[in-house]
């Protein structure tokens, strides 16, 4: 390709500059780094909530904050965490990654990307606006009914939460089938699924998840909305309502969330260990299967969550026995890791100690599981630190450390420079022995009954060293992520430079530039194998015949990626932008009168029909050197 | 209005091999004689509406759910004593499924991208929209609950209200397109745009059937 031809590529990807130019970005890497920036800043402020709350608990009878405000802080922690951090930071990741690794210009909706970051952001913004105000949840980040009905949480706290999961679970939705229609019609051909990096298999699992778990919550924050509002009955037991269906939409969503944040990781481990053991990952097949195996057991566990509830004890048993299934996907994927780390030249770089950790961490986090499964046990375990001590060795071994794994891993191709890897190892072993040390006893003081969500306890109990401990350990955690943060501020602009390929890897978005161009690909590729960088390439090695002073991208087919059709695709918009604030008044308006729910969807249709009106001179354009199917 | 859409003249429609192996021969694959676009599953719109569609199952489905789970739990059902008035509800029900008529000779004329009789068909629908919408607001009235009366009225207007939701965003979304199909500016993907709204539409016909069944029948029986 010559220069010219790349500059013209590069001005056809580029966003709009200036400051009105930035509201109408619709690049996939724009979105992405920004999406990624967010929820970690959304982390970060979940982070220094939990802080407070272990200096709250570091001695008896503390005086840090009150009980008011301390419910307030933990409802914040887990909302925060579960819905602005952890499931949105790996659709945040995959919208950049995905179109590289398949070999895409692209995600297939660029506009509705753009959109679904917005409102994401309006939906954060809102919760935490309504938290300085005072109006911050307070119900839990699961919000059991009658406690977060209108009975025993008058005024406009639980809204807040209910509306902020409207944002959050319309954004993910709409990830959702931006990522699968990426996946299945914009691979590069020849990438058939058989030849699909694991990692976009796990995307793949992972957004058809969403699509049938997100609704679930969905319609039962809106429920409870409306009895909150319009006087509705569905959880008020006194008018025929039923306290448990919230448990079960609620749980019918909130298990496989769990998954939604579990899978992905498990292709960040694909793509690292086959780097760093400088070998295709063991078992291709096995571990597709098993990633989907996963993904259908997911929604057969939600009642799990409530033992301790009515239920008939043959349903319980049901749901014991899936439970322990989901042990065996799990463990054909870490045994074919092992293998594949066993039979390698293993490398051992800052990206691998955190996947190695995945296997100390979830290990743990999973027989604690094991162990909650069974009834008696749970009954016994339920509510107290025990609980809080799995969930969050689950979801960091199973979520945290993989990510920062994977961040060390791709930064280089986000930016174009290395982290640093003096630094990468302080923040590692900080980060794994602070959160050991933070969330290990919290097993023990379960056992010892103390209750999770207490706002302080009395020193009769014997419970301050283990809490103390556990204080000392999160501050470890906040060092260690205080370093990461200044490892990326200065490795951004100081790092060595990382060139396309720094780890030797071999899968396709190593192919391009760091950073890439906006374009992605110079020259869209063609793909003859599963790592394609490391086979020999028979020809065609790439595409030729898509405009490159237009949008121009490559559909292929669903199953063998054979060449479809070429799509243009939009341009920059303000209307997504616009369209966002609409709909954020539309949601944030409801919470004080439902006539908003009328008024309010007419700036949105105008927005989104401005959106899509298309422009005359454009359509023109396209119309002329348009071919019919 | 009667012009008709075609290929723009002096483009010749080039040959088009169909590849049977995914990639052909030679250093480069030369995509340029492919098309611009295509219907039904070749095209990204389609998965995109199978995915809102999916979506949209899931909510219904659960909320038919909530309404039988609450009424397993309840001693009286209807709890107010009165079913639903079959009128209404059944004369919309033949409305929608009638609507799949002209809904269809929309979906097939945009698919042979045939302008005036896309058109036609569209307004007709839209006609049919206003008709549904109006005998929509009839059969909220002869519920014979409300929504904060107890639980049950609470899910039977859960029910219809989603419902109502996807009738009146979908005749909006309607409107927008019989109206570019008239001003323009037209190319060969809006073609795809109607026929994709038109699958959306038989969703939103179909999934009525179940939630007809679960208001009117499910109070009675």
């Amino acid at each position: 390709m010559t220069d010219r031809d790349a500059e013209l590529l590069e001005q056809t990807w580029r966003d709009p500059p200036g400051f009105f130019g930035w509201f109408c970005a619709i690049n996939h890497k724009t979105i992405a780094k920004r999406f990624m920036v967010t929820t970690f800043i959304f982390f970060v402020l979940a982070g220094t909530l939990a802080l407070v709350m272990r200096l709250q608990l570091a001695r008896p009878d503390g005086h840090v904050v009150g009980p008011d405000l301390y419910d307030q802080m933990f409802t914040m922690h887990g909302s925060t965490m579960m819905f602005l951090f952890a499931v949105p930071v790996m659709q945040a990741v995959a919208v950049y990654l995905v179109p590289l690794m398949v070999g895409a210009r692209s995600v297939a909706f660029p506009r509705m990307n753009a959109f679904a970051w917005w409102i994401f952001t309006f939906g954060g913004i809102m919760l935490y606006v309504a938290f300085f105000c005072n109006v911050g949840p307070d119900a839990g980040w699961f919000a059991y009914v009658p406690l977060s009905g209108p009975q025993y949480s008058p005024g406009k706290r639980v809204d807040m939460w209910a509306q902020m999961i409207t944002f959050t679970e319309l954004s993910g939705l709409m990830e959702a089938i931006i990522i699968i229609c990426t996946i299945l019609k914009m691979r590069a051909p020849g990438m058939t699924l058989n030849r699909m990096p694991l990692y976009v298999w796990t995307m793949l699992a992972t957004s058809f998840m969403v699509l049938f778990a997100l609704p679930a919550v969905m319609l039962s924050s809106t429920a409870l909305i409306c009895d909150r509002l319009i006087g509705t009955h569905f959880f008020n037991p006194g008018e025929g309502g039923d306290a448990l269906l919230w448990q079960h939409l609620f749980w019918f969503f909130g298990h496989p969330e769990v998954y939604l944040i579990f899978i992905p990781p498990l292709g960040f481990m694909s793509s690292i260990i086959a780097t760093f053991s400088r070998r295709p990952v063991v078992g291709y097949p096995a571990m597709v299967l098993a990633v989907i195996a996963t993904a259908f057991l997911a929604f057969g566990l939600w009642v799990h969550h409530m033992f301790a509830t009515n239920l008939p004890d043959l349903g319980k048993t049901f749901f014991t026995a899936a439970s322990l299934m989901i042990a065996i996907p799990s463990s054909v994927q870490i045994f074919c890791w092992i293998a594949t780390l066993g039979s390698g030249k293993v490398n051992i770089k800052t990206p691998l100690l955190f996947v190695l950790a995945f296997f100390v961490i979830l290990v743990a986090g999973g027989l604690t599981g094991l162990m909650l499964a069974s009834v008696s046990l749970d009954v016994q375990l339920h509510d107290t630190f025990f609980v809080v001590a799995h969930l969050h060795y689950v979801l960091f071994g199973g979520g945290v450390f993989p990510l920062f794994g994977a961040f060390y891993f791709w930064f280089p191709k986000f930016t174009g420079r290395m982290l640093s890897e003096r630094l990468g190892r302080w923040q590692f072993w900080l980060f794994f022995i602070g959160f050991n040390v933070t969330f290990f006893p919290m097993h023990i003081l379960g056992l010892q009954g103390m209750t999770r969500r207490i706002y302080t306890y009395p020193a009769q109990m014997g419970w301050e060293g283990m809490n103390m401990t556990a204080t000392i350990g999160s501050f470890m955690i906040a060092i260690s992520v205080l370093i990461f943060i200044v490892n990326v501020l200065k490795s951004r602009r100081h790092g060595a430079l990382a060139g396309p390929n720094p780890w030797g890897a071999g899968t396709l978005e190593w192919s391009t530039a760091s950073p890439p161009p906006a374009g992605n690909f110079e020259l869209a590729p063609v793909v003859h194998g599963r790592y394609p960088l490391w086979q020999e390439a028979p020809a065609p090695t790439h595409v030729t015949g898509l405009a490159n002073g237009d949008r121009e991208v490559l559909v292929t087919t669903v199953a063998d990626a054979l060449p479809d059709h070429r799509m243009t695709l939009p341009s920059p918009s303000p209307w997504p932008f616009w369209s966002a604030v609409a709909t954020t008044i539309l949601f944030i308006g409801s919470i004080f009168t439902p006539w908003a729910v009328v008024w309010g969807s007419v700036p949105v249709a105008i927005a989104a029909t401005c959106w899509f009106w298309p422009k005359r001179n454009e359509a023109e354009r396209r119309r002329r050197v348009e071919v019919h199917p | 209005m009667s012009e008709r859409y075609e290929q723009p003249r002096g483009h010749a429609q080039p040959e088009r091999p169909r590849p049977k192996e995914p990639v052909a021969a030679g250093a480069a694959l030369d995509v340029s004689a492919l098309p611009t676009f295509g219907f039904g599953q070749r095209s990204p719109m389609w998965w995109a509406t199978l995915g809102l569609i999916a979506i949209e199952s899931t909510v219904f489905a659960l909320a038919i759910m909530s309404y039988f789970y609450l009424r397993s739990h309840a001693s009286v059902w209807p709890m107010t004593g009165m079913p639903p008035d079959l009128l209404w509800g059944t004369l919309n029900t033949v409305i929608l499924v009638l609507s799949m008529v002209p809904n269809q000779l929309a979906k097939k004329a945009s698919e042979r991208m045939d302008l005036p009789q896309v058109r036609l068909w569209m307004v007709l629908c839209m006609l049919v929209s206003i008709a549904f919408l109006v005998v929509r607001g009839f059969e909220f009235a002869a519920l014979n609950t409300r929504w904060d009366s107890d639980a049950y009225g609470s899910i039977v207007w859960m029910l219809l209200g989603l419902h109502t939701t996807h009738l009146v965003t979908d005749a909006y979304d309607s409107g927008v397109l019989t109206v570019l199909m008239f001003t323009g500016p037209l190319e060969g993907k809006r073609f795809v745009d109607v026929s994709e709204n038109a699958t959306y539409w038989y969703f939103v016909v179909l999934s009525w059937l179940p939630i007809y069944a679960t208001i009117y029948f499910g109070a009675r029986y």
